[in-house]
């Protein structure tokens, strides 16, 4: 005598079967849509971390691009937290930190803060690019609709174009400047950046990105970053690069002579936070830093390579670097400005 | 993963046989198309549009051929009790309210004025899954004003999503989640999967900061969930959802457990405790609180469900009976109060994020200002009793009278008004005989002799000991089956319930008399009546009977075996041999 679930488990097996000869048949070019979703849900990722305040969400999507569960995802304030919460398609939970993220693709990969292995992942060497045309298939916790062992939502639809983000330039406040595939399924929703766009074998071709408001029209831009524009990147980070600066340990002294921001003519915010972004409040006349053409207002982003994510955190890694020598730096200019400085310190 | 692979090696073969040539559409392809445009003309001529008065309106859809119909209680609500539908075939009709599911967000109408009406076939929403394709047929923005209806395509974009209520009512529970467009005025309306089988209403969607219009995340009350209120719904009520009258938590292992429980909740007088396991409730795995809260919420007030706990490492299953979740009268008073607003962030939230010179988010379409007129149409008013506690009190007698009439085919009791004496014995050894008249009634039992009067209050009236008041409960089972739901006292349609097992749903009656509270359960297929409880005081456990193996005496269908249990307790079975009924009848054997 069979016990009832497992009588239960079979029959739907059968009927799943069934059904899949017949839409096998029906639909030559591809397996069933539910299959598609089904094998691809495990690689999806529900993230939790800042946030929940106004019209924050304290939520986002990522993806899973290594057996031991790293995470690709679209970088945000939602990172901006000592640990990420992950939650995978059966409950699985796991604490996630930052690896590293690009700003100027605003992207970020995290790295659990455990060992762990034989995660469902996408590779991301294998995947393909879309064109105009191409039928996609949206994953994402869009609305935080998906909890624990929830999987996330999906959505159907076709890439439209295949456009540069800048094309209409001071639109989009956005500092990534390549092609993003342009969607006809509604993917700016709360929540959905860094959810996955898969082609209908479930194939991972995009990413989901931030939620992009038109500044002309007032209108969401559905669109995702494509894989092929990010995979160098990612693989950058996961060498290593791009990480986030670390506070200096108590016995680690720094530098011999040190960068200061007063030698270089930097006048930062004042630090009343407990992470004041570095923003710079102005900049001495005839400085270093005004030679190198830094602005008031401008937001210090890396330092020498380094994510710098606090103005403490950029105080700590300019301490690290020896002041005889130029020092590389990227600045946020406005909203969708990314530059490239040198700092060349005064002999 | 072995599916999906061996419908890869399908495909491949397919195409492998058959190349197609350059240019040529796929037959396949072709195929598929014919089948959707198919689907969609079969489903168009039972969804129908609702007009709710003034610019107010929705959508909904014809579910039998006698014209019952769904829509969203949200909908209808801006209506009040009468209403005109238009179906696609052009015909304009009058509607007539029948019954309300206000936590559910459901309305069952009745579409008047036709002999018979085009019905859309129900599906089975736990078949469906991520990624099957669906489309939903409504009258978005009220654009059908020559009532062709408006479809959208799209697919399931999640399955078993509860979305918190709005307030204590609007709660959608275990719903289909879709990216087919829904918008304001298609609330009410159905979702169909791809053979266009009824597998949701839409009612609600997740808009915030993008004000109310379809962002690709719309949510159905699922066609299952409406199955279990349904027979509730066509007795004219205004149902209730049912609580456990416990709560439940996740521990660290993830196991669910009882986090709490009431002391008069019919699961702690089960045996449920504190701290047990919920392993299956109503069918189905919990695993997660959430799974447990969208099994409930997709329950009526008075269904039987089973429950299967583990308490150091033992399963135990019980059908446990399922409270209310509203204090009495509390849902009619917001029922009364009229015109409800869509779930979701009102279209003037200060939280939401809108640009000055945007043009104000269109609202779920709004009813005229003035209440809904109170005078019904002429063709409607036959279909109307207004009662309070009801949404139709008409539909309860219609329901009521159906349950009778279909109990009478099994023979007609009402001419025996003499007292009954009822010989059997025991399967343990032993005589019973039971003399049932109408204004006492006695018994001889193993435990002794015992009787009373039955012109006063029966609410102590508990003999034989331990038996809960079988007496008084057979009693009361001549009474109904002799004097009829009319004659009685109270008796009203309580809907379509399980009681001994999952999947049965059975015909109920709730009789008051003599200051008890009778259920009489009658087997709908054969109009049977299965089995009767007899509650002497609110929140005491039921004495119940179980009429099994009926026999045909005299063109009557009797029943010659009786269980009786006392709440959880089985109290006895008895074996009847003669019933004889004394005059003024005379004899009958």
């Amino acid at each position: 005598m069979m016990p009832r679930g497992a009588k239960i488990e079979l029959r739907r097996a059968w009927l799943c079967a069934v059904a899949l000869c017949a839409l096998g048949v029906q639909h030559a070019s591809a397996a069933p849509l539910a299959d598609v979703v089904e094998s691809a849900q495990p690689k999806i990722a529900k993230l939790y971390g800042a946030g929940g305040l106004r019209g924050l969400e304290a939520y986002q999507s990522g993806v899973v691009i290594s057996p031991s569960g790293h995470i690709l995802t679209v970088w945000s304030y939602v990172l901006d937290a000592e640990s990420i919460t992950v939650v995978l398609n059966d409950g699985r939970r796991f604490e996630a930190e930052l690896a590293g993220a690009d700003p100027k693709l605003e992207i970020a990969v995290l790295k659990p803060r455990e060992e762990l292995d034989e995660i469902p992942y996408f590779d991301l060497e294998q995947a393909p690019s879309a064109g105009g045309g191409t039928r996609i298939v949206a994953f994402s916790n869009c609305f935080g609709v998906a909890a624990g062992d929830e999987a996330a939502s999906v959505q159907a639809g076709t890439v439209m174009a295949v456009t540069p983000l800048n094309a209409h330039r001071g639109v989009f406040k956005a500092t990534y400047r390549g092609p993003v595939y342009v969607l006809d399924a509604v993917t700016s929703n709360p929540g959905a950046a860094g959810g996955a766009i898969t082609d209908d074998d479930g194939h991972l071709v995009g990413l989901i990105g931030r939620e992009l408001r038109n500044s002309a029209n007032g209108t969401w831009l559905n669109y995702a970053l494509p894989i092929e524009e990010l995979r160098a990147s990612v693989t950058r980070i996961q060498a290593g690069e791009l990480a986030p600066a670390q506070p200096i340990a108590p016995n680690n002294v720094g530098a011999a002579n040190p960068f200061k921001l007063a030698t270089l003519g930097i006048v930062l915010v004042p630090d009343v936070l407990d992470r004041t972004p570095a923003y710079v409040d102005a900049v001495v006349a005839g400085s270093p830093a005004a030679k190198a053409g830094l602005k008031p207002d401008d937001l210090f982003v890396t330092i020498s390579g380094r994510l710098v994510q606090s103005r403490g955190l950029m105080e700590e890694e300019l301490a690290r670097c020896e002041a005889d020598k130029p020092i590389k730096v990227t600045v946020l200019r406005g909203d969708d400005e990314l530059l490239e400085l040198e700092l060349t310190p005064t002999p | 993963m072995k599916q999906s692979y061996a419908a890869g090696i399908i495909a491949a073969a397919l195409l492998a046989a058959a190349p197609v040539a350059h240019a040529d559409v796929d037959p396949t392809v072709l195929d598929a198309e014919r089948e959707r445009i198919e689907a969609m003309s079969r489903a168009m001529s039972p969804s129908i549009a609702i007009f709710a008065g003034g610019q107010g309106g929705g959508s909904g859809v014809i579910i039998s051929t006698d014209g019952y119909a769904l829509s969203n209680f949200h909908v209808t609500s801006a209506a009040g009790n009468a209403m005109k539908c238009g179906l696609s075939d052009g015909g304009y009709y009058d509607a007539v309210l029948v019954g309300l599911d206000p936590t559910g967000d459901v309305a069952l109408i009745k579409v008047l004025g036709r002999e018979r009406f085009p019905a859309a076939e129900l599906g089975d929403s736990d078949l469906v899954r991520q990624g099957d394709a669906v489309f939903a047929i409504g009258n978005p923005f009220l654009l059908a004003t020559n009532l062709q209806p408006s479809i959208s395509y799209g697919i399931v974009s999640g399955v078993h999503r509860y979305q918190y209520p709005a307030g204590t009512i609007l709660e959608y529970a275990d719903c289909i989640q879709t990216d087919a467009a829904i918008n304001p005025g298609n609330s009410g309306g159905p979702l169909f999967n791809s053979s266009g089988q009824l597998i949701g209403i839409n009612g609600r969607g997740s808009f915030e900061k993008r004000g109310r219009v379809n962002v690709g995340v719309g949510y159905a009350i699922s066609i299952n969930q409406i199955k279990h209120f349904l027979g509730c719904l066509k007795g004219g009520r205004i149902v209730d959802h049912a609580t456990l009258g416990a709560t439940v938590a996740a521990d660290d292992d993830g196991r669910i457990l009882v986090s709490d429980i009431l002391e008069e909740s019919d699961a702690y007088q089960q045996g449920l405790r504190y701290n047990d396991e919920i392993v299956r409730f109503a069918d189905r795995r919990i695993a997660s609180v959430n799974a447990f809260k969208n099994v409930l919420g997709t329950l009526p007030k008075d269904w039987r469900v089973p429950l299967v706990y583990r308490r150091r490492d033992v399963e135990t299953t019980l059908m446990v009976r399922l409270a209310g979740v509203h204090r009495s009268g509390e849902l009619e008073k917001m029922v009364e109060g009229g015109e409800v607003e869509p779930p979701g962030p009102k279209p003037d939230d200060p939280d939401q994020e809108r640009k000055p010179d945007a043009p104000p988010a269109p609202k779920e379409i709004p009813a005229a200002e003035q209440e809904p007129s109170t005078e019904l149409p002429e063709a409607v008013k036959p279909f109307y009793e207004a009662k309070s506690g009801y949404a139709n009190y008409h539909f309860n007698r219609v329901e009521r009278d159906r349950v009778w009439k279909a109990f009478q085919s099994n023979g007609d009791f009402s001419a025996l008004t003499g007292t009954w004496s009822l010989s059997g014995d025991l399967p343990t050894g032993g005589e019973v005989q039971f003399d049932l008249g109408d204004a006492a009634c006695a018994c001889t039992v193993p435990a002794g002799q015992f009787g009373f009067a039955l012109n006063e209050n029966l609410s102590e009236a508990l003999d034989p000991p331990r038996s809960g008041g079988m007496l008084a409960a057979l009693s009361l089972w001549r009474r109904l089956l002799v004097k009829g739901p009319a004659q009685f006292g109270d008796v009203t349609y309580l809907g379509a319930m399980p009681l001994e097992r999952w999947g049965e749903q059975l015909d109920v009656f709730a009789a008051m008399h003599a200051g008890v509270e009778c259920r009489f359960y009658f087997e709908p297929t054969t109009g049977q009546l299965a089995a009767l409880e007899f509650y002497p005081t609110d929140d005491a456990a039921p004495c119940r009977l179980h009429f099994r193996e009926h026999l045909v005496v005299d063109g009557r269908h009797w029943p010659s075996f009786v269980e009786v249990s006392f709440g959880s307790t089985h109290f006895g079975d008895f074996r009847l041999k003669e019933f004889r009924v004394k005059p003024p009848m005379g004899n009958g054997t």
